[in-house]
C-alpha cells in the first residue's frame, strides 16, 4: 500500500471477502459449466446416474444439432461405406446423414434479426437522443418518460395487438418485421441511455465547429458522434444482447422463415425424448458468443448496467 | 484540432452564434432526427396499445376471421376481476415477485459489499458473477429444466449429496409445493448479479470522507455500517427493486421455458395465464382487457414506488 488510509479494508477482511465472492462465482459457474460439458457427452453419458464429470468426449451432440438423420437396413449401410467422421459417429445407431437441420437457418436468423435491430435502434436511438439533449423539444421530459413506460407492458400484451396488425400488413413470421419490433422495444433504452452519453459532451465542442463553418448536420456528424462513440458501442450490446435472448415475441410472432435460435433449441428432438446433448449443444453455441463478449467488454458493460439504471 | 484548443475558441464563443449557423435549421434538424423514432414508437406502441384497449371492449376472437365482432362493454373487465382463477395466478406471481427480490437483495447487497473490500482480482470475478444476466432467459429455462430432472439432473444429484435423500425423491418441477420455489432459485441465480451491479455503484458513490469523519469520531464499524452504508446504498437498493419488480411482473419466457405454468396452474405466473387466454383459447377480446389490467397494475404500483423512492431520496 503506497499510502495509509484509515478507510482501507484490512488485509485480512479482503482476503475473507474475496474467498467468498471467489466461491459464490465457481457456484454461479456450476450450470454453465455443466451444460458445456453435456454438450460433448453421449446420450447415455448424459442421462447417466450419479453424473458423470468424467466421460469419453464426443461430438454427437453437435452432429446431431447440425444434421437431419434417418435409420437405414443393414443392407443399405453395408453398401455405403461412411465418408466423413460425422457419417462415423451417427453408423453406431444404424442410421445416415440425410441433410443439414433447421438449426443454422435459426441461428442465422438469429444474427440477422439481432444485428438489423441493434444498427436501427442505435442509428435512430442515436439521432433522437442527440436532438433530446441540445435542443428545446416540446413536451420532451413527458415523452421521455412515455417512450421508457412502453417497456413495462408485458410482451404478451404487446404481442396480441402487434400479431394481428402483421398479419394483417404481411409482417408475421418475417426478418423485417421482427427486426421493426425489436427496434420499438430497444430504443427506448437506446435513446435513454445515449440521451445520457451526448448530454456529457460538452455543447462547447460544436458550438466551436460551426463557427467554422460547419453545418448544424456537420458538427454532430464530426463531432458529437466521434465523443459518443463509446456510449454509442455500449448501447448496441445492450440492444444486441436483448435482440439475440428475446423469446417471447419469436415465438409467437415466428414460426418457420424467421424463427430464431431461442425458441427452436428446446425443441430439438432426439430419439425417445429430448436429444439432451444436442440441446447442450445448441445451448453452447448460443450463449458463448454472449459470455466471451461480456468477459472481454467488460468495463463497458459493467458501466452501462449501473448507468442504465442509475441515471434519473 | 486539440481538446485544449477548442476548450479555449469554445469559450470565447458567444452563445447566440448557434443560432445563425448554415444549414437547415436547429428547429428542422430537431424534428428530423426525433421523427423516425416517434414514427416507429407510435407505430408498434402507441398505435397497438389504443387497438388493445378498443378490443378489450368486444368479444373479438383473433383465430375466427369474417366472425360478426360484438361490443360488450366492461363485461370482460368485469369476468376477469371476479374470477377466482386468476387471483390464484396473481397469488402466484406475488410469490414468486416477493421471494425473488428478497433473495436477490439480500444475496446481491452482501455480493457488492465484499466485493467493494477491493480484493485482488474482484473485476474479473465481478463478471463471471455477472454471466447469468446476460443469457437468454428461455435457453436458460431449458437447460435447468435439465438440472431439475429427478433422477439424472445434477440440482437432485447435489442436494441428494448433502441431505442424504434419494435423488428421485424429489421433483422440483413436478411437486406442487416445490415448483414456485423451483423458478425462484434459477430466477435468483440469474438476477442477483443485477442487483449486486447497482449496489455496488451505489457503495462506490460514498466518498471515503464520510467514514473518515466517522472513524476520527470514533464511530464503530457496525454503527458506520447502519448509519452511513445502508442509508446511502437505500435509494439504489430501492432503484434495483424497482426493476426487478417490473421485470419479474412481465415474466415469461423463463418460467414457461421451466415449468410451463405447471404443475397444474402453480407457477401459472399471469403473463403465461396471458398467454394460454390470448393464444390458445384465441379470447382476444378477453385477453386485452386482461392485458390493459396488468398493465394499469405495474404502472401504478411503480408509480407509487416510485414517489416512495423520490422521498427516501430527498432526505
Amino acid at each position: 500500500m503506497s499510502s495509509f488510509s484509515i478507510t482501507e479494508p484490512s488485509g485480512r477482511s479482503k482476503w475473507f471477502a474475496g474467498t467468498l465472492v471467489v466461491l459464490y462465482a465457481l457456484i454461479t459457474m456450476v450450470p454453465l459449466v455443466w451444460i458445456m460439458l453435456t454438450g460433448f457427452k453421449s446420450p447415455a453419458d448424459a442421462i447417466s446416474y450419479p453424473p458423470k464429470v468424467v466421460f469419453d468426449p464426443t461430438l454427437e451432440g453437435y452432429v446431431n444439432l447440425f444434421t437431419t438423420r434417418t435409420r437405414q437396413t443393414q443392407d443399405f449401410l453395408a453398401e455405403n461405406p461412411p465418408v466423413t467422421w460425422a457419417d462415423e459417429i451417427v453408423r453406431q445407431y444404424d442410421m445416415v446423414i440425410v441433410g443439414p437441420s433447421k438449426f443454422g437457418e435459426r441461428f442465422m436468423n438469429s444474427v440477422i434479426i439481432g444485428f438489423g435491430s441493434t444498427f436501427l435502434s442505435v442509428f435512430l436511438g442515436t439521432l433522437a437522443a442527440y436532438a433530446f439533449s441540445r435542443f428545446k423539444i416540446p413536451l420532451a421530459d413527458d415523452l421521455l418518460f412515455f417512450i421508457l413506460s412502453t417497456r413495462m407492458m408485458p410482451p404478451i400484451a404487446v404481442a396480441i395487438p402487434i400479431f394481428l396488425m402483421y398479419r394483417q400488413l404481411g409482417l408475421s413470421d418475417t426478418h423485417l418485421g421482427m427486426i421493426l419490433l425489436y427496434t420499438a422495444v430497444n430504443i427506448s433504452l437506446a435513446v435513454w441511455l445515449l440521451k445520457g452519453f451526448i448530454d456529457e459532451i460538452p455543447r462547447e465542442y460544436e458550438e466551436a465547429a460551426l463557427i467554422d463553418g460547419y453545418t448544424r448536420f456537420q458538427a454532430f456528424y464530426k463531432v458529437v458522434l466521434p465523443q459518443a462513440a463509446t456510449g454509442i458501442a455500449s448501447t448496441a450490446i445492450f440492444c444486441l444482447i436483448f435482440a439475440w435472448n428475446e423469446y417471447a415475441f419469436a415465438v409467437l410472432l415466428t414460426s418457420a422463415t424467421a424463427q430464431t435460435a431461442p425458441p427452436f433449441i428446446p425443441t430439438i428432438i432426439g430419439i425417445g425424448g429430448l436429444d439432451w446433448p444436442a440441446v447442450a449443444a445448441g445451448a453452447t453455441i448460443f450463449l458463448l458468443p454472449v459470455m466471451v463478449f461480456t468477459i472481454l467488454l467488460r468495463k463497458h458493460l459493467l458501466r452501462g448496467i449501473t448507468f442504465g439504471a442509475v441515471r434519473k | 484540432m486539440s481538446n485544449g484548443t477548442m476548450d479555449r475558441v469554445a469559450s470565447a464563443t458567444p452563445p447566440r452564434v448557434a443560432r445563425k449557423v448554415r444549414g437547415l435549421s436547429d428547429r428542422a434538424i430537431a424534428w428530423i432526427f426525433v421523427a423516425p423514432t416517434i414514427f416507429l414508437l407510435l407505430a408498434i406502441n402507441i398505435f397497438p396499445l389504443i387497438w388493445t384497449i378498443q378490443l378489450s371492449f368486444t368479444d373479438y376472437k383473433a383465430n375466427r376471421i369474417g366472425r360478426e365482432v360484438k361490443n360488450i362493454g366492461l363485461r370482460n373487465y368485469e369476468r376477469i376481476l371476479t374470477d377466482t382463477d386468476i387471483w390464484l395466478n396473481m397469488q402466484a406471481t406475488a410469490h414468486f415477485l416477493f421471494w425473488t427480490i428478497f433473495f436477490q437483495v439480500l444475496i446481491g447487497f452482501t455480493l457488492a459489499w465484499l466485493i467493494n473490500r477491493k480484493f485482488k482480482g474482484n473485476d474479473l470475478w465481478t463478471t463471471i458473477i455477472v454471466l447469468p444476466m446476460m443469457l437468454s432467459p428461455a435457453v436458460v429455462g431449458n437447460f435447468w429444466k435439465f438440472l431439475y430432472q429427478p433422477q439424472i439432473g445434477l440440482f437432485n444429484y447435489i442436494v441428494a449429496f448433502f441431505t442424504g435423500k434419494e435423488p428421485s425423491s424429489f421433483e422440483m418441477l413436478g411437486s406442487v409445493q416445490l415448483a414456485p420455489w423451483s423458478i425462484v432459485i434459477v430466477d435468483t441465480w440469474m438476477w442477483t448479479p443485477f442487483v449486486m451491479l447497482i449496489c455496488l455503484a451505489g457503495l462506490r458513490s460514498i466518498p471515503d470522507y464520510i467514514y473518515e469523519a466517522a472513524e476520527i469520531d470514533r464511530a464503530s464499524k457496525l454503527r458506520q455500517f447502519f448509519t452511513i452504508t445502508i442509508p446511502m446504498v437505500l435509494p439504489f437498493l430501492m432503484l434495483a427493486v424497482l426493476f426487478r419488480g417490473i421485470e419479474n411482473f412481465k415474466m415469461f419466457d423463463l418460467v414457461v421455458q421451466l415449468t410451463g405454468g405447471g404443475p397444474g396452474s402453480t407457477t401459472e405466473l399471469t403473463s403465461i395465464n396471458l398467454k394460454r387466454e390470448a393464444f390458445e383459447k384465441w379470447r382476444t377480446g378477453y385477453a386485452s382487457a386482461y392485458a390493459i389490467i396488468l398493465f394499469v397494475t405495474v404502472f401504478g404500483l411503480a408509480s407509487i414506488y416510485v414517489k416512495a423512492l423520490n422521498k427516501v431520496k430527498e432526505r
